[in-house]
């Protein structure tokens, strides 16, 4: 069996990157869903907030995805369920696996990655201290309370103050847990400021920047944590550990995208970003293979993931309509400094940008006042003034044609933030 | 004259922003990008709403759904957060239901409806 393209995920990132291929005139295309519906992870983020870029009114994670589900379903475009992609070969066949089927090989003209992400885990953050019941990530309590109708408990400490565990913070403490702090090991939030502000401040939440969970007490469960603040190579400073009772413990410490398909199949992978090196046309290092999303690099707006996906979708769409070739592109490095941690696309070949092309990243520490410019061989093409700049807020320049072609000769692309 | 700083809500930009007020009364907002942000300002200093999300219990699905999704159709004062909540803990209703459907008229007496935000069949 053969599809023209196979999109593995059915989550925002993969449900566009189907309607752009659809809509680029593509019609053989599987999406691949491990979960028993569409829309991902959108389906447990309940709260509002979704949608702005894209259809200008504010929606609700489900609202968000039904628009998207409604676009898949309108076009007709096949998906199934409840199916694992299990591999994925360097020559675009992927091995699935269901109930029905059993496991299955099916080749693919086009891939694109549209696996998501997953939260850091307590055996990754090398906490102290016991393993008992009453531990969970942020995004684990969310789908308990919101899918599934359980609380996770009572009384609850947050470590890591990513957007999930300061969402959960309001959704448990409106459910009536009570949420006695937030500890966040690095001196600045990992999430953005509109949720410390609805979600926290709110509702009297306190925020501990610099701090982190040093012991963890209970055996069968979770009778209480202790935190204590770290100095700035983030060790614990004795003399300052606080003990909360509680019988819950959210762990919200970073997401990471979940490249375990990507890796097997030979694409290169990003150490920054943990996700595959891409160039403009948001293609891998193996040709025909495409990535978006947060498999990509974790987005902090599903509004980006969505914009981003259906670029790779239409990219995707036209490395099948050329007839699946591999042609001879230039791969012109884009180049960074100023604090800038990574970008995507990490190379551009201008030949192949359309009208516009957006590169997003992000940066390292907290900035005030800076000038993000863009470079074209040392010439100024793009400049614009932030205000703040922040880890937990990804940035975007966007590039135009028109910059490129008065460029033909093109060597080097750089992103420069400078002090204003 | 009395300054307000304030982070807007509205969308995931959080524009820093900055309300002065005379008396009471809203004199200028700045630091918003869009008109959003004027709204937000000006209602946050003078009477602060939100949207609540929530789900309700569901009965009765054919996919196996046990909770159903739901938000007020428009923001609520925030001080009527909390009623709003304990209107909705004891509520069940029953499969299929449409994406904004009125689960609960007039929620906790605000003029408000929460409705479902997923489809539930």
């Amino acid at each position: 069996m053969k599809h023209d393209l196979i999109i593995l995920g059915g989550g925002p990132a993969g449900l566009a990157a189907a309607i752009a291929a659809y809509d680029a005139g593509l019609r053989d295309i599987l999406i691949v869903e491990r979960d028993k519906e569409l829309g991902g992870i959108l389906n447990q983020c309940i709260h509002n907030g979704f949608g702005l870029h894209t259809f200008k009114e504010e929606l609700t994670g489900p609202e968000y995805a039904a628009r998207f589900i409604d676009g898949v379903k309108a076009r007709n475009i096949p998906y199934v369920l409840n199916t694992m992609a299990l591999h994925v070969s360097s020559d675009k066949r992927v091995t699935l696996m269901n109930r029905t089927d059993g496991v299955q090989t099916v080749a693919a003209g086009a891939i694109v990655l549209a696996m998501g992400c997953r939260e850091r885990s307590r055996g990754a953050l090398n906490i102290p201290g016991y393993r008992p019941a009453g531990i969970y990530s942020a995004g684990t309590a969310q789908r308990l309370v919101n899918i599934e109708g359980y609380m996770p408990g009572r009384e609850v400490v947050i470590l890591g103050s990513g957007d999930i565990g300061l969402i959960m913070a309001r959704r448990l403490t409106l459910e009536g847990a009570k949420v006695k702090v937030v500890a966040e090991l690095m001196p600045y939030s990992g999430g953005l400021k509109r949720n410390i502000v609805q979600c926290l401040d709110d509702y009297g939440i306190p925020l501990k920047l610099s701090h982190t969970v040093v012991d963890i007490r209970g055996r069968k469960r979770v009778e209480g944590v202790t935190i204590a603040a770290v100095d700035e190579r983030n060790r614990p400073i004795p003399g300052t550990e606080e003990d909360y009772d509680c019988d819950t413990l959210l762990l919200s410490c970073g997401l990471i995208p979940e490249n375990e398909l990507s890796r097997e199949m030979g694409v290169s992978i990003n150490p920054i970003t943990n996700g595959p090196v891409v160039n403009e046309s948001l293609e891998t290092s193996i040709p025909g293979v495409f990535a978006a999303g947060n498999v990509l690099h974790v987005h902090d707006l599903v509004d980006f993931v969505s914009e981003e996906a259906a670029a790779a979708g239409a990219a995707a769409a036209a490395y099948v309509q050329a007839g699946c070739a591999d042609v001879a592109r230039r791969e012109i490095p884009v180049s960074f400094e100023g604090g800038v941690r990574y970008t995507v696309p990490c190379s551009i070949d201008p030949a192949f940008v359309k009208d516009a092309l957006t590169v997003r990243f992000r940066v390292g520490g907290v900035m005030k006042n800076r000038i993000v410019s863009v470079l074209l061989d040392g010439e100024q093409a793009v400049k614009k003034r932030r205000q703040i700049m922040a880890p937990g807020e990804m940035e975007e320049v966007r590039l135009t044609r028109e910059m490129f072609d008065r460029h033909p000769d093109l060597r080097e692309i750089r992103i420069k933030v400078e002090e204003a | 004259m009395e300054t307000v700083n304030l982070i807007c809500i509205g969308c995931p930009m959080g524009c820093p922003m900055t309300v002065t007020l005379e008396n009471g009364v809203v004199q200028s907002v700045s630091g918003n990008t869009c008109r959003r942000g004027d709204i937000y300002a000006r209602k946050e200093v003078t009477a602060p709403t939100r949207i609540v999300t929530s789900t309700v219990r569901v009965t009765g699905s054919t996919t196996g759904a046990v909770t159903v999704p739901c938000k007020t159709a428009s923001d609520i004062p925030k001080k009527d957060i909390f009623r709003c909540m304990e209107a909705l803990a004891g509520v069940t209703v029953s499969a299929p239901i449409r994406l904004g459907q009125a689960l609960v008229k007039n929620v906790a007496s605000t003029g408000v409806d929460v409705v479902a935000t997923k489809e539930i069949l």
